[in-house]
């Protein structure tokens, strides 16, 4: 008598509403979820605008009465890090000089295993793909004291070509994955046709892959920067005073303060060490998607 | 003529597998080799050796005079069109038609002539400025020729090149290949597995089956006179019919003997034929049975068979009936008596038959 007895325009109408509530339900879930993941964020950027007086006597999930940016100054050119006091400056150029090169790098020297390992097919292609493969999962840990080792007999010890160099070694592992596995959907064809044409192996390289690679670029860029300026291992492990990262700054700022522990400092550090990756992700984001599920090529 | 392919003794082998075993292949100008078999022959792993992309395990291959064994491809004055068409995904369809020059170095004008000869006679004017991923198949097949043509080789390689296209299309492109072969007088080889392309194209067809060459020569040679049961087999739609029958010596010639489903055996008299062993293997074309009537000639037999099935296709009518527990083919007039179930006095052509030896499958007359 009920379902039977609905006009079109009625059972059109309560099949609109159930998935009217399905929809609403699920934004209301992910708005919530997504709340739960922002609340950190919301109290680093609400403590930082804060004085230390507020933060003292006001709750920790409120907003500034008077929003004040002292705290970022001195995080970024006053705060002592141990015995210097120049706040998280000089630390910051030296990741953007440690991760830029060390990027670079490693993305061109992946884009070349990958094309050599996919499309250059030789004898032990596989083996040494899985080799590079393993060294991605090697804990950091365990190569710490030879990698030490190895940068005091090359002289590189506690400078910023050292930082450079170990990330560059570890991050080939990474980039060649990535650029093998993007390298593998290209047809064979293409290399051959190009050789008939007379180019050679840089040439097929440089006019006709590398072209094609930019969403790969993109993915691996994305990754490698996130890796190396979040790094705080082998930053603390081979810097010495000056060279050292903005992570092992950010640290020796929250720890090594006395007295009074200046929460406001800590967080506009913190927000200040995060906010490149933060921007790399913003800028390049949907391209990292793009790029992870970059198919073959059609040609 | 010096031959502009020469193919010596060439052998294959990934590891212990031997691809392509002694194969020796050689070619004039202006010859339209077709290499033809079916999936996994060798034919395609054959062609990349003479482009140079497959290093050989041994013998010799030249090309225009000059040994090209070690040579690399670049240097090899070759041109080769691909079953993917292989177009440079970022480029242009114009870069992708002057990458070959550009890397070998040719001035920008005689880019820019060579350019515009080709896209004229290809009639790709108007996709220049497009890139492969905005045309369609048809299209790609062209500026893919148009790559290999710009080139202006001593040989052109084609792999498959029409496999990819729909059944309309491929006919099409088979007729300009055809063309274009006539009017460059080019020396191409073309890799297929599609027998009608083979026919069609090729002044001289190489046969091929598991990495051994099993029949060289001109489409008529192969058709007429295939070597062996594989190629008799392989060449020609519907198939050649292939019926296990006796042989005796009969005075001049031999008695041929096939059992008939059904009813007493057909004897037919092979005036021509001599030193039959007992057992063969008869092979006769359906096109070589015809309604008793409608064939004539010397060697012409007429015998009764019961007909088991009666397909008309427009022009002809094909019949199938049953001789030496082989299903036969015959190809009749479209206005045929035949009717299922009933006899009917078919005309073998004798003068066109083949025999085979059942042991080894080689021809025999």
């Amino acid at each position: 008598m009920t379902d039977a007895t609905l006009t079109p325009a009625a059972a059109a109408n309560s099949r609109n509403w159930s998935h009217f509530a399905l929809r609403w339900t699920l934004f209301t879930l992910l708005g919530l979820f997504a709340l739960f993941y922002l609340m950190p964020l919301f109290v680093m950027i609400t403590t930082s605008l804060k004085s230390l007086e507020e933060i003292r006597t006001g709750s920790l999930i409120a907003f500034p009465r008077e929003v004040t940016f002292d705290a970022w100054r001195t995080a970024w050119s006053e705060a002592c890090t141990g015995i210097q006091c120049e706040g998280l400056r000089p630390f910051f150029w030296n990741s953007v000089v440690i991760a830029v090169p060390a990027v670079a790098i490693s993305t061109m020297l992946g884009a070349a295993n990958g094309y050599v390992i996919a499309q250059w097919r030789f004898r032990g292609a596989n083996l040494i793909f899985s080799l590079m493969l393993f060294g991605c999962f090697i804990p950091f840990q365990v190569v710490l004291l030879p990698m030490a080792r190895m940068l005091g007999l090359m002289g590189l010890a506690g400078s910023i070509p050292g930082l450079i160099f170990v990330h560059v070694i570890y991050g080939i592992g990474f980039t060649t994955l990535f650029f093998r596995n993007f390298y593998v959907t290209i047809p064979q064809d293409l290399v051959k046709a190009a050789k008939v044409d007379g180019a050679g192996f840089f040439r097929i390289f440089w006019s006709i892959f590398l072209p094609l690679s930019l969403p790969i670029i993109v993915v691996t860029v994305i990754w490698q920067f996130t890796q190396i300026w979040n790094d705080f291992l082998f930053g603390v492990s081979f810097s010495q005073a000056g060279t050292q990262p903005v992570t092992v700054a950010l640290n020796n700022i929250v720890n090594s303060t006395t007295g009074v522990k200046e929460y406001n400092v800590d967080m506009a550090a913190a927000i200040i060490a995060a906010l490149p990756t933060l921007l790399v992700y913003a800028v390049a984001g949907k391209y990292f998607i793009r790029g992870l599920t970059a198919g073959s090529v059609k040609g | 003529m010096a031959p502009i392919l020469d193919i010596t003794n060439l052998r294959k082998n990934y590891g212990a597998t031997e691809i392509l075993k002694d194969i020796n292949v050689s070619i004039e100008p202006g010859d339209f080799l077709v290499l033809v078999g079916p999936s996994g022959c060798g034919k395609s792993t054959l062609l990349n050796c003479i482009a140079g992309l497959e290093p050989i395990s041994g013998g010799q291959i030249e090309i225009g005079g000059r040994d090209m064994t070690r040579v690399s491809p670049k240097d090899r004055d070759i041109a080769m069109v691909f079953q993917s068409y292989a177009l440079y995904p970022t480029m242009t369809v114009a870069k992708n038609i002057t990458f070959g020059m550009k890397v070998r170095g040719a001035d920008a004008a005689t880019q820019e002539r060579k350019l515009k000869e080709v896209a004229a006679q290809l009639q790709i004017e108007a996709l220049l400025d497009r890139r492969p991923g905005q045309l369609s198949g048809g299209q790609r097949q062209r500026v893919a020729m148009g790559r290999a043509l710009v080139r202006d080789p001593k040989l052109f390689l084609f792999d498959e090149p029409l496999s990819n296209l729909d059944a309309k299309l491929r006919v099409e492109m088979r007729t300009e290949i055809k063309k274009l072969h006539h009017n460059l007088g080019a020396t191409m080889v073309y890799v297929t597995h599609d027998q009608i392309e083979a026919m069609t194209l090729a002044t001289k067809i190489v046969v091929m089956k598991g990495g051994v060459v099993q029949q060289i020569g001109t489409p008529a040679e192969i058709y007429n006179k295939p070597a062996n049961l594989f190629v008799a087999d392989f060449m020609g739609s519907p198939a050649m019919n292939l019926i296990p029958a006796r042989a005796q010596p009969n005075g001049e010639g031999t008695r041929i003997e096939m059992a008939c489903g059904g009813s007493a055996p057909i004897v037919l008299k092979d005036s021509r034929a001599t030193g039959l062993p007992q057992d063969v293997i008869l092979g006769v074309r359906p096109e070589d049975i015809a309604e008793a009537g409608f064939r004539a000639g010397e060697g012409v037999q007429e015998a009764a068979c019961l007909i088991d099935m009666v397909e008309p296709a427009g022009a002809d009518t094909y019949v199938v009936s049953n001789l030496g527990g082989k299903q036969v083919t015959a190809r009749l007039h479209a206005e045929t008596r035949a009717q299922p179930g009933q006899m009917l006095d078919l005309a073998f052509d004798l003068s066109k038959v083949s025999y085979f030896s059942p042991a080894t499958g080689e021809r025999l007359n």
